[in-house]
């Protein structure tokens, strides 16, 4: 029994680890910079990390997942949509979203059944849309502020709060609770290989429209997340430069 | 009867036509981006150079098409903000020029990815008296969250202008002004301009070189 526990407990601190040290960073981080991204040094060696890791490994197998024919895609991108569909459902509630909560459990009935173990996204034919939604954007609709701007390896921009949040996501996450490990790599590789497919393209245009990558993605990631906080209609403010 | 008739339908239909003249005149803002959209949408369908990567044609379909609904000037202090006060008036011409050749450059490209995703508009909440609005519209393609695109658009003497683009809400505008700040604290406005030049010269030496 105390065995069995072991792993779960270990691998919640080892992602914790990484959190506590830019706590722990923040407070020594002098001034000048942007002023929500005080770990900016270390960031930036984690997104040169990442770009590399990136050059070599994921986008070379995401351009190759990408031959795919499209039909297959949609339904590697509708089968775990599906799944995350349960959590973006339990997180509208507790936004008290309770119509786009209920819609999304109805989302998740429909298509584990008539959609084929959610290869097929009936539900949004049916007029059901589908939601986005996760844990840090809770925290966020709950007033908690993003801390500092935090870029973690592999994974790419985040802050302190959306780290939370996502540790909170992948211990919610169905695909992290199969106790195969092998099942449990292979989906959430593929996963994250269908993401990353979805952005080629995308990815090129930053490159390009980009005088610094790093702080183009930054300014990015926060302003995406913003506008998902508020469900796409973040608070207009008459912009004070703009005269 | 049968000529008062006729008589009565052409001045009806003369008046519509007059009618239709000033409703053109007067576009309103979302039909404004509805009708650039389409027609860009149903040139690229039809442009199988376009499709299969060729950037300068994509440039051109932009140049002709786009740009004289854009703002850039606009689209510059924006992207500039506080310090664009310290520039002259000669650097913000120079600024204006490069910024939008930069973003002409990067997002002409980004026509040569549509593959026939669907664009929905959303209707228009302004009052008629507005001058200022933003035109919402959604991108929607198979297997994918729709992906949400905005346009502000401001009314100027010659019509409705766009001066910032959102995608999935973030500005394709101010999303540079953190990186211009960065560049105008190291080297002033012209550290500013010289940076734009030489991307635009890199972005520029691709292209020549991919063909």
């Amino acid at each position: 029994m105390k065995n069995s526990n072991m792993p779960a407990t270990r691998s919640l601190a080892v992602r914790l680890a990484p959190l506590g040290l830019a706590l722990a960073l923040t407070a020594c981080a002098g001034a000048g910079g942007h002023p929500r991204d005080p770990l900016e040094p270390l960031n930036r060696a984690t997104f040169a990390f990442n770009e590399t890791a990136d050059k070599y490994v994921m986008r070379p197998v995401a351009q190759v997942y990408d031959y795919a024919p499209l039909p297959l895609k949609v339904g590697v991108g509708n089968f775990f949509g599906n799944i995350g569909d349960v959590w973006i459902g339990v997180n509208n509630l507790l936004q008290g979203k309770f119509v786009d909560g209920l819609s999304d459990g109805g989302r998740v009935l429909v298509n584990s059944t008539v959609g084929m173990f959610g290869l097929f996204d009936i539900a949004t034919e049916l007029g059901l849309e589908k939601h986005d939604e996760d844990l840090g954007q809770t925290l966020g609709s709950w007033g908690v502020g993003e801390g500092p701007y935090i870029v973690l390896p592999f994974l790419g921009p985040s802050t302190l709060r959306d780290s939370v949040g996502l540790i909170g996501d992948l211990e919610a996450d169905p695909v992290w609770q199969f106790k195969e490990v092998a099942v449990r790599n292979s989906l959430s590789g593929l996963r994250f290989t269908h993401r990353r497919a979805s952005l080629l393209g995308a990815d090129t245009t930053a490159e390009q429209a980009a005088l610094d990558k790093y702080g183009y993605m930054r300014s990015f990631y926060l302003q995406y997340r913003l506008n998902q906080v508020y469900d796409g209609q973040p608070p207009r403010v008459k912009d004070p430069d703009d005269e | 009867m049968n000529k008062i008739a006729s008589l009565l339908a052409a001045l009806a239909l003369s008046v519509g036509v007059q009618f239709n003249a000033l409703a053109v005149d007067a576009t309103a803002p979302d039909a404004l981006v509805k009708s650039v959209t389409d027609d860009v949408i149903t040139i690229v369908r039809q442009d199988k150079a376009i499709q299969s990567g060729d950037t300068r044609k994509a440039v051109e379909l932009v140049e002709t098409r786009v740009l004289p609904y854009f703002d850039f000037a606009h689209m510059t202090r924006l992207a500039v903000g506080k310090d664009w006060k310290q520039a002259s008036a000669e650097q913000k011409t120079v600024l204006t020029q490069e910024f939008k050749t930069l973003l002409v450059r990067t997002y002409s490209n980004a026509l040569t990815q549509y593959r026939n995703q669907q664009i929905d508009f959303k209707p228009l909440k302004a009052k008629p008296e507005d001058t200022d609005v933003v035109v919402r519209t959604e991108v929607r393609q198979p297997g994918a969250k729709p992906v949400q695109i905005d346009y502000n658009l401001e009314k100027l003497a010659d019509g409705w202008k766009v001066y910032d683009v959102l995608v999935a809400g973030v500005s394709l505008v101010t999303n540079y002004r953190d990186s211009f700040g960065q560049e105008v604290r190291t080297g002033g406005i012209d550290g500013l301009i010289k940076s734009l030049k030489d991307k635009n010269k890199q972005l520029d030496a691709t292209v020549s070189a991919k063909k």
